[in-house]
């Protein structure tokens, strides 16, 4: 035609906002925490940041390749994903280990679902799991921030669990100068991230809230009624992966529910089966299994959970 | 602009906020566009049954004389907008079926008009002579929909309603002729209403606009107390205003409903079952216009605009009129437009040449330069669940997305696709740029194959 006019189904405009952008948001969210690893665990947590996007993002792109997919390494996604998953290991993690739960976390998680959008499983949890069933050493060695001196399972939740001890420093603990993975010691780097996410609303606050609530009030009855076996519910929000968990890794859009009564249940369900591993299970941290456990469940919270039908 | 009244308005729950593009036509008074060389008049312009053309191609014809008509009750005639000779009956490009049978006039531009009988005082008629009025002159609904008005009017038996909403929300960007109708023609719009209310009986009568109309709001709050002052007879039901917030969909008719009265309308129901009818304020204009001036619809108001306009406006236009005329009273383009869209970027039609003629249904055009008629790429779903909070029917369209996807029909029932108001608000909020609506569109069909 003369004319040469553009035909297409209706909306002809659309939102600024997309995917890729948000991610990148979750990118610039990350930065805060991303500072604090680096300070606390100086150049492992350097090594560990490199290895881990390369991989992943190398990963992606062979896979899809080899799938005969479109390549979509531009969508920041796996970017993301590498960022998370150095933030959620060890800081001594040897580089071949995290190249081989990054395979898993792309790989096995993500691709063999159906790429981005489709996975079940939270691809750096399930990627950790991996490690953490086949390595179980490299998994719980841990090191002193800054000095990096190695010391064996003495993260502060391990310490209250194991070792007893409950004498802890909030202040540490807040600015995250405690031993741990990567990116998770530092609560208030997190906090700013998530604020970030919030105000952009690339998260749903609901996630966060009720997760951290739940593990809140779990804390505060156990400490009430044993103050000597338990520590109180504030250090069970500031210690190990619970602010990472809540913030970065519950809130994964995909492996999450749609429904907004879902996603408070999600949260809240995280928080019970965190909290369930932390003060009886044979380890000392629970968010890891707690997050993959919800996201098993999701489809199920989307089923049970649909908005009532408009005029019913 | 804020002010008093905007910081309560009501809204529902759910819906977007596109960029609102109405500043450069909002205060543009409304410009008559002379009658065009030759018409193309379509002969169904209306929802319902198809019409018969009444005259054939050599007939001459006077301005406001019927040439299509049906039998059916759900139709609506159409009348000739100028004096002329047909030139031929025939298929021609149609904003909405593609083509169409349409009627070709040739304007002889001395406007040879039907006597059109003025009536003082109509409060008087019986309802049923009202009706057969509108019902003669053609009115459809002209927000857009294209329903028959005589039809809502008409009440059938058994039902009542007991609330009239007029509907001039306008939530669509870039329109801006139902604003530029509620301040320009205010006292004739009123009487509409009252003529529609009388014909109704209703006990309540609601006027809802959203907050970046303040101008119109203002007009008709003006016109209504003087109404109720200076008025001989002071009407009985008094027409309220209601302030909405500006957001999309606040226009359509079960959110209107439910924003003003708190009903919902249950699924595959019409608001008539919850006791309310909703006419468009364009409408009421049309229904004075029918009523008291004995005048059928044979014009209409439309905004045409958009970045490739040079003089972009609100302008009565002739029905039938090709929208290539109408463009060049605007001054043609500053450059040539990508995409034309008949009635809003929400829900509009976009066409394929300016060839098209405005019809009753044609709320405005909008033209869009070639960067704003970009399509975006679309992505994979991330479970955002934006397009579940923002939808204004409580459906979940990425779940509906996904089972058309995977076809998994048998289980597409429980997520209710048959209750979408076609809004597109949730292909417009997507993170992914996923054309939601579409798919909602086809899970529709199937169910209703299914049936």
């Amino acid at each position: 035609m003369e004319e040469n006019l553009c035909i297409s189904p209706g909306p002809h405009v659309f939102d600024r906002g997309s995917m890729p952008k948000a991610m990148r948001d979750v990118i610039i969210a990350l930065i805060p925490a991303i500072f604090a690893s680096i300070y606390f665990f100086r150049i492992r947590a350097v090594i560990l940041f490199v290895v881990s996007v390369v991989s992943c993002v190398v990963f992606e792109a062979v896979i899809q390749v080899l799938m005969k997919r479109k390549v979509t390494i531009y969508d920041c996604s796996a970017i993301v994903t590498g960022i998370l998953f150095a933030m959620n290991m060890p800081p001594s993690l040897p580089v071949w280990t995290c190249v081989l739960g990054c395979f898993v976390a792309i790989g096995l998680a993500k691709q063999l679902f159906g790429g981005l959008g489709n996975n079940i499983f939270n691809p750096v949890f399930l990627g950790r799991a991996f490690l953490a069933a086949a390595f179980p050493t490299f998994m719980t060695t841990w090191n002193n921030p800054v000095t990096l001196d190695a010391v064996t399972g003495a993260t502060p939740l391990g310490m209250v669990k194991f070792g007893h001890d409950l004498s802890v420093n909030y202040g540490d603990l807040f600015i995250g100068n405690v031993s741990g993975s990567v990116g998770e010691t530092s609560a208030i780097a997190l906090i700013i991230g998530g604020i970030y996410l919030l105000i952009r609303k690339t998260i749903d606050w609901r996630v966060p809230l009720s997760y951290i609530a739940t593990v809140f009030i779990i804390g505060s009855v156990v400490h009430t009624a044993a103050p000597g076996t338990y520590a109180d519910g504030l250090f069970y929000v500031l210690a190990g992966g619970l602010l990472i968990g809540a913030i970065f890794m519950a809130t994964d859009p995909v492996t999450g529910p749609v429904t907004k009564t879902g996603r408070w249940i999600f949260g809240a369900g995280c928080g019970v089966v965190t909290m369930i591993i932390r003060l009886w299970g044979g380890l000392p941290e629970g968010v890891m299994y707690a997050v993959l456990l919800m996201n098993a469940v999701t489809p199920l919270l989307n089923r049970l959970t649909r908005p009532r039908r408009y005029g019913t | 602009m804020y002010n008093i009244a905007t910081m309560f308005a009501k809204t529902f729950r759910g819906g977007v906020h596109p960029a609102e593009h109405k500043e450069s036509t909002v205060d543009k008074k409304i410009k008559l566009v002379p009658a065009a060389p030759e018409i193309i008049l379509p002969l169904n312009q209306h929802i319902g049954a198809p019409n018969e053309p009444l005259v054939r191609p050599g007939d001459t014809v006077k301005l406001g004389q019927r040439i299509a008509e049906s039998k059916a009750l759900v139709s609506a005639p159409v009348h000739s907008s100028v004096s002329g000779q047909v030139k031929a009956i025939q298929d021609f490009f149609n904003p909405i079926h593609g083509k169409a049978p349409a009627a070709v006039i040739e304007n002889d531009g001395k406007d040879e008009s039907l006597p059109f009988e003025e009536r003082e005082n109509p409060d008087i008629l019986p309802k049923e002579k009202l009706i057969n009025i509108v019902k003669d002159s053609g009115i459809v609904g002209l927000g857009g929909a294209a329903f028959p008005t005589h039809v809502k009017l008409n009440l059938p038996k058994g039902k009542s309603v007991d609330t009239l909403i007029v509907n001039g929300a306008e939530c669509e960007p870039y329109l801006t002729c139902d604003h530029r109708l509620m301040v320009e023609g205010t006292d004739k719009i009123i009487k509409g209403i009252y003529l529609a209310a009388g014909i109704l009986s209703v006990k309540n009568i609601f006027l809802a606009v959203e907050e970046n109309k303040l101008s119109a709001v203002f007009a008709m709050e003006k016109a209504v107390r003087e109404i109720s002052t200076k008025s001989a007879r002071p009407k009985e039901v008094p027409l309220q205003i209601m302030v909405l917030k500006t957001k999309y969909p606040q226009g359509g008719e079960k959110q209107l409903v439910k924003v003003i009265l708190k009903r919902e309308v249950p699924p595959g129901k019409l608001p008539l079952d919850v006791g309310v009818v909703v006419q468009n304020v364009g409408t009421c204009f049309a229904i004075y216009e029918a009523i008291y001036e004995g005048k059928p619809l044979i014009e209409r108001c439309v905004t045409l605009t958009g970045s490739c306009l040079r003089e972009p406006g609100n302008f009565i236009v002739r029905l039938g009129t090709p929208l290539r005329d109408v463009v060049k009273f605007c001054g043609g383009f500053k450059e040539p437009p990508a995409k034309i869209i008949m009635g809003g970027p929400m829900m509009g039609v976009a066409q394929y040449t300016q060839d098209i003629p405005i019809i009753k249904g044609t709320t405005g055009v909008v033209f869009l330069s070639k960067k704003e008629a970009e399509i975006p790429e679309e992505l994979s779903c991330v479970r955002c669940a934006r397009c579940v909070d923002i939808c204004p029917v409580n459906l979940l369209p990425t779940e509906i997305m996904r089972m058309v996807k995977y076809s998994r029909w048998h289980r597409m029932e429980e997520l209710h696709p048959s209750d979408c108001i076609d809004c597109g608000a949730c292909a417009y909020a997507c993170l992914s740029k996923i054309p939601l609506v579409q798919y909602i569109k086809l899970a529709k069909q199937k169910e209703l194959k299914k049936k």
